[in-house]
């Protein structure tokens, strides 16, 4: 018995005297202080350690549209066009210099001279027609929103129509043709100056035909649940572009690791992007995936990762108060806002929706609800993107101005209004809508409104019955995904929508062909005016009233430098060093 | 003994069925759904019809149903709705942390509960019988997420000791060739991968092995107590046998029949606390993976990581009895 009993127990002192060994030495250099900054030869960068929110979906920016993805497609891929760190100003990356034909449908993209992919293979118009090739020829499954959503935003439909995959049936995308292998020529159907922004998405990445083929990109079976199963490992081992860095590795679960490009074309370039640079500073970055907001905080102030995104606004004030760590604050790039139906009486009458922005305590709620990270929002696109008027009509909170134009509308007061706010969600925008709605509320009750709260589960019911115009007086929002006006007041205005009840009322025409002139204007300056006469309309029509931006914001260890925030979070780790 | 386990194990169908049904109406009622979870305010009625269409949705759900329980017939599980990978190749890459995690919350509870449990009932009425008592409440009381969350506040956090996500340190590589990373790391013989490995295992052990431990230590004191004042106890000590031989050869050995049974009973416990424990520590195991699941209402991973578990519950039950039969053969398993 006692020999049984020593055979049980050896392993098991031995197992625990290991982990004390391990707890008594050196415990200060690998879990305290700042272990993955120290630096380990190459180019004397270092390595930076990100607490990602989820794994990537996938490395291949056609088939994703997840942040997690995007953010480390931004590190191996680039881009035809870029934008102008930390702005939603268009800049060139792999094309040097664009012009579009006078009617607005061809666009001719120069391209930059001695780029290679990471594969060693050569950067050409060729690869940029393949690219564009094998989207507009995706199939199947791949046609599905939840995988080409961000081709359907900005090309719309693909070569062939199938009903059942939801996407459109019409295609902004016509042809792509490489005259010579510096130059891409891509033919639209109709003239759109909103591409050219939409083309700055990792999803529109350059990716190596050779590799795409190599790793068969686009092999993989449909499962009984509807789901694309890749089959090739492209997206998964062999994502290759001509990014400043490369892909290493990738355990799911636990980490993604990507190393510096040693051949990084910008680094003998006279004109590298303001973007990318010279190339990567850091030896290598890694992901890491941490779900728990709680948890990637914690892991910060541990040093086990350098930095992280989507910082909890109760948090900001521990990391603030911290020497060690810093905030970084990206430019808010979304907007919440109160939605009238204006078919649905008497929001039809301008005067009662005055009466509702008047008597809207919009400061009050920003102050109280987003922890110091909101702004008032004046109008339905953020202050960062071009195209935003500072002269749009006002509507301070003021009670008795709403009473009196009420009165003016002649109306009995108080009058009724029926006001939705949706359930079981948080959004940048909208962190806590009941408490948005009650202070909202209270505000209106006050200026000479009744009004009757209901509220529904965010999806589908909520989401539903605002798309269906069934809600007179709503919260709602929109987080931006690209830097262009149509993407904020063109999703919201630029056709007739029955949530806003611009189908049955034509009080917002005007502005429906004020956008459309603007979407496929070319000339940069004009658009911008364009836009901006927009938002002067549309604030003055009132089809509702915006009431927040908010800012999200970044927390890394006081050591990271460089880092440049964007509104659209398209961010570089080639600028970042540590130490 | 091998009709009653084969009677166990054909019982696993219509228990699994069992669990297949609630979990699939369950996740349908839950509100929202991945096309929502995907796609936020950009979910125009279009693009939801249009993935709901795609992941078949929009039939009848028990048409859905029936479409599910032919897939599995055939072994199929599906593929996860977030990363596109089959069901069961994450459940591979996962299962290993999860396993490596009980077992070592499951050594720490019994290496400390037993003993614990022992040197109370020795002392019974005493100041150690009492303090562990106080203990044991505590550790069965506290919510196993708030233990971790303090454990990592003041271990990982204020003193800098321990790490406080993760499996190993992302600075270190080795070869994954089973998944179990203490196993990798030896078959590697890389010891500082070890060291690494052990020190991640440490603080999730703890919060995740504590009610086991309380619950072990308490059965272990009441068994030891029964146990010492047996006739063949008291027969040991008038033949003038040493205490420390009656101990260990008499009163622990026949106490420790309820306590294998409470072990086996800790299984279900330990991978129900893994659930809090992996997600507080981002430990990427079954647990934290089913949490994910839920909030991206990734429906092919909640229906099949439940499953998984409910089979290994099963199956380790199954052992539990029929290990009764092995350790004590007055237990006779019923026909």
């Amino acid at each position: 018995m006692r020999g049984k009993l020593l055979k049980f127990a050896l392993p098991l002192v031995a197992f625990l005297a290991l982990i004390a060994a391990g707890c008594g030495g050196g415990d200060n250099e690998s879990s305290g202080g700042t272990a993955p900054s120290e630096t380990t030869g190459g180019g004397g960068g270092g390595t930076l350690v990100f607490g990602a929110a989820s794994d990537p979906v996938a490395l291949d920016g056609a088939l994703v549209s997840d942040g997690e993805s995007l953010r480390v497609i931004d590190q191996i891929f680039e881009t035809l066009v870029t934008l102008k760190p930390g702005t939603t100003e268009v800049a060139p990356m792999l094309a040097e210099s664009w012009e579009a034909s006078d009617d607005g449908t061809q666009w001719t993209f120069h391209l930059r001279q001695g780029v290679k992919f990471q594969d060693g293979t050569d950067f050409n118009a060729d690869a940029v027609c393949f690219n564009f090739d094998r989207w507009y020829n995706f199939k199947g499954s791949f046609q599905n929103p939840s995988a080409s959503y961000y081709w359907q935003v900005v090309f719309g439909g693909f070569a062939t129509y199938d009903p059942k995959s939801g996407a459109p049936k019409e295609s902004l995308y016509k042809t792509c043709e490489a005259p010579d292998p510096n130059t891409a020529v891509i033919t639209l159907t109709s003239p759109s100056s909103s591409f050219l922004a939409g083309l700055v998405l990792s999803p529109f990445a350059i990716a190596s035909p050779k590799a795409l083929q190599q790793y068969n990109a686009d092999d993989g079976s449909v499962d009984a649940d509807g789901i694309f199963h890749p089959t090739g490992t492209y997206a998964t081992q062999h994502p290759t572009g001509t990014g400043p860095f490369m892909f290493k590795s990738w355990t799911r679960g636990d980490k993604l690791v990507l190393v510096r490009n040693p051949n990084y074309w910008g680094a003998t370039s006279d004109n590298p992007t303001e973007f990318n640079g010279k190339g990567a500073k850091l030896d290598e970055v890694i992901f890491q995936p941490i779900a728990d907001n709680a948890a990637r905080l914690q892991a910060l102030q541990t040093g086990e990762i350098n930095g992280y995104d989507l910082v909890e606004p109760q948090d900001i004030a521990t990391i603030e108060g911290n020497p060690d760590l810093q905030i970084i604050d990206r430019p808010a790039f979304n907007v919440a806002y109160v939605g009238f139906n204006i078919s649905m009486p008497p929001l039809d009458n301008p005067k009662v929706r005055q009466a509702i922005a008047y008597g809207l305590d919009r400061q009050g709620v920003v102050d109280s609800f987003y922890a110091g990270r909101g702004e008032v929002a004046k109008e339905f696109m953020p202050p960062s993107l071009f195209g935003y008027a500072d002269d749009v009509p006002e509507y301070t909170y003021d009670p008795e101005k709403s009473k009196q134009l009420l009165q003016e509308a002649g109306l009995t007061l108080p009058v009724k209004i029926d006001f939705w706010y949706p359930t079981d969600v948080s959004r940048p925008y909208m962190p806590d809508p009941k408490r948005n709605f009650e202070a909202l509320a209270a505000s209106l009750e006050k200026a000479g409104f009744s009004v009757t709260p209901h509220s529904a589960p965010w999806s589908p019911d909520y989401l539903g019955k605002a798309n269906e115009g069934k809600l007179q007086v709503f919260l709602l929002g929109w987080t931006g995904d690209f830097g262009d006006p149509d993407n904020f007041v063109g999703t919201f205005f630029r056709t007739p929508q029955l949530q806003w009840g611009t189908i049955d009322n034509n009080e917002m025409d005007g502005v429906q062909k004020l956008l459309e002139q603007a979407r496929v204007e070319t000339d940069e300056a004009k658009r911008t005016e364009l836009y901006q006469e927009a938002n002067r309309q549309i604030m003055t029509i009132l089809p509702g009233v915006p009431y927040a931006h908010s800012k999200p914001a970044l927390a890394f260890q006081a050591n990271v430098s460089g880092y440049v925030p964007s509104p659209t979070t398209h961010e570089s780790f080639a600028v970042v060093s540590v130490g | 003994m091998l009709r009653f386990v084969v009677r166990r194990l054909l019982l696993l169908i219509p228990i699994l069925l069992g669990v297949s049904v609630l979990v699939f109406f369950w996740i349908r009622g839950l509100p929202g759904g991945p096309a929502a979870a995907l796609l936020g305010e950009r979910a125009t009625a279009e693009d939801v019809a249009a993935i709901e269409h795609q992941y078949g949705l929009d039939q009848p759900i028990y048409v859905q149903y029936g479409k599910y329980v032919k897939q599995l017939a055939t072994l199929n599980f599906g593929a996860s709705s977030t990363s596109r990978q089959p069901v069961t190749t994450e459940f591979r890459q996962r299962f290993p942390a999860t396993i490596e995690l009980a077992f070592a919350a499951g050594l720490f509870a019994l290496v400390v509960g037993i003993p614990l449990g022992f040197v109370a009932a020795k002392r019974y009425q005493g100041v150690v019988d009492h303090t562990s008592l106080v203990v044991s409440l505590i550790g069965i009381s506290t919510p196993i997420f708030f233990l971790a969350l303090i454990l990592k506040y003041v271990f990982s956090v204020r003193l800098g000791w321990l790490p406080s996500v993760g499996r190993m340190s992302v600075l270190i590589d080795i070869p994954h060739p089973t998944n179990f990373y203490l196993l990798d790391a030896i078959l590697a013989r890389n010891w500082e991968a070890f060291v690494d490995v052990s020190k991640h295992l440490i603080l999730p052990a703890i919060a995740l092995g504590s009610i086991p431990l309380a619950i072990i230590a308490r059965i272990t004191r009441a068994s030891v107590l029964d146990v010492q004042n047996e006739d063949y106890v008291r027969t040991a000590q008038a033949k003038g046998l040493a205490p420390r031989a009656i101990d260990v050869r008499h009163v622990l050995r026949n106490a420790m029949l309820p306590i294998a049974t409470i072990i086996g009973l800790q299984v279900g416990l330990l991978l129900s606390g893994a659930v809090l424990t992996e997600t507080v520590f981002a430990f990427p195991g079954i647990g934290s993976w089913l949490v994910d699941a839920i909030k991206a209402r990734n429906y092919p991973v909640i229906q099949g990581g439940v499953l998984f578990v409910a089979i290994i519950v099963v199956f380790v039950n199954l052992l539990v009895d029929v290990s009764y039969g092995v350790l004590n053969p007055r237990i006779r398993l019923s026909k």
